[in-house]
């Protein structure tokens, strides 16, 4: 099978590869580029530790195969920080509300925690549980990853306020 | 888990996927948004020799209205949908299903016509589609034709698009205004496919039903479309409520697996059918 030759842009850096079409997008995150920090937890999409950021979708990156991506701007957990190495606003409060207890879904949570507040920046807390309900966490129960998306909602409107 | 090797294709027209489906025969399968498709290659419950992507199509995408029809273009995702203020305007049933498919992440990737096409009994889409009457275009190398969603499911995974046809549009004709909707799943948690799940329509006046479509969803090998189950003429109460039940529990043929055995599910269809009728029969203004 001749392999793909895929272009995409990973954290703000351009990337390519060659690699086989049946190759899946977390296998090049993961494998190819080094960026461990999505997690195959269930292999089957329904866990959501592999989520990543791809065009503004939160995507299950075990279940897209690179030509599906080629082209694709994507961010993951890596890529979340801010530019000056500080922690964002979300991976602030996970820490300050302890939303994580083994940390194995924490990449996906909080990668799929930023999109969400990027489409929805003030969410009920009924609306952060519908739209985490593709991540599972077998530690927390939940109440704390919901605690700490809300802290950050809240925060980021008032940086966001300040600045205007 | 690793797929079996394939080659990948990535056409930029109907015109171009049609025609390497034709060239590459059933070795090749179509690949929408991947997330039915996908799990099975990694399963190896399925090893085509060739994927052809349809993402880029741009003819494929969109929500439009002409005329007194609504036009979905297959390659709308679900998150499309439920986005789409027009389309939950005019049509409400279709956003209240989309938000009881899956997760948000496979709804952002998911198709509706991945949903409809694929054939799984499971699938949310194909019952609701049924319910609104509509029909799928579908274009192969001889031409383009429609099936109505009534006529289309055969058994599961048995539909009567050919292997060399694309379903490249839904048509539905827009649901009188003032009409009530309801799609009620009953699942097991988040991502699951329905125990049993029903869609109705139905309009309203002066306290009489003038007509209604129901559909089921996960209770036989296809999507079943009972009629307006004996509500046109009733005042949508408890007797007209019995009496749809018994005629939809005499169409359905649930069997037993994880979800439950073959009569709980029956039991389970009566209660949700009970409901959507009467949450329905609530919104119809």
């Amino acid at each position: 099978m001749a392999k793909l030759h895929v272009k995409l842009t990973v954290n703000g850096r351009p990337v390519e590869a060659l690699a086989e079409p049946r190759t899946l997008l977390i296998h090049l995150l993961r494998e190819e580029l080094g960026l461990t920090g999505p997690h195959i937890g269930c292999d089957t999409s329904h866990c959501g530790a592999c989520t990543v950021d791809m065009d503004g979708k939160s995507v299950k990156s075990c279940t897209v195969f690179v030509g599906q991506a080629d082209g694709a701007e994507i961010r993951t957990i890596e890529g979340i920080a801010n530019t000056d190495g500080t922690l964002h606003v979300l991976q602030e409060m996970f820490r300050e509300h302890h939303g994580l207890q083994c940390g194995f879904c924490t990449p996906g949570m909080i990668t799929r925690a930023y999109r969400l507040l990027k489409e929805n920046p003030n969410p009920s807390e009924a609306e952060v549980r519908f739209g985490i309900s593709g991540n599972l966490c077998r530690c927390t129960g939940y109440q704390n990853i919901v605690k700490a998306i809300m802290a950050a909602a809240a925060t980021l409107n008032a940086q966001k306020e300040a600045a205007e | 888990m690793i797929p079996g090797s394939f080659e990948y294709h990535r056409p930029g027209s109907v015109a171009e996927a049609t025609g390497l489906l034709a060239r590459l025969g059933d070795d090749a399968r179509i690949l929408a948004g991947g997330h039915s498709l996908i799990p099975m290659m990694k399963l190896r419950m399925a090893a085509p020799g060739h994927l052809v992507d349809l993402q880029h199509i741009v003819a494929l995408r969109g929500i439009a209205r002409e005329g007194g029809e609504i036009v979905i273009g297959a390659m709308t995702t679900q998150h499309e949908l439920i986005a789409s203020d027009e389309l939950a305007a005019a049509a409400p049933l279709i956003r209240e299903a989309a938000l009881q498919i899956a997760d948000p992440q496979v709804r952002y990737m998911g198709t509706i016509g991945g949903n409809v096409a694929n054939g799984d009994p499971g699938n949310d889409m194909p019952g609701v589609m049924q319910c609104l009457d509509a029909s799928f275009e579908l274009t192969g190398p001889g031409g383009t034709r429609r099936v109505a969603a009534r006529e289309f499911y055969q058994s599961a995974f048995v539909t009567a698009r050919a292997e060399v046809e694309i379903l490249t549009h839904i048509r539905f004709p827009a649901p009188q205004s003032g009409h009530g909707h309801a799609y009620l799943k009953q699942k097991r948690k988040i991502g699951d496919y329905a125990t049993a799940a029903a869609s109705v329509l139905l309009t309203k006046s002066g306290g009489k039903c003038t007509g209604a479509s129901i559909a089921l969803t996960n209770l036989k090998d296809t999507p079943i479309h009972v009629g307006d189950a004996g509500l046109a003429g009733t005042d949508l109460g408890e007797a007209a409520q019995a009496t749809a039940v018994a005629g939809m529990q005499a169409a359905i043929d649930p069997s037993s697996d994880s979800r439950g055995p073959a009569e709980f599910k029956r039991h389970v269809a009566g209660v949700i059918l009970r409901r959507a009728i009467a949450l329905a029969a609530a919104r119809a203004g």
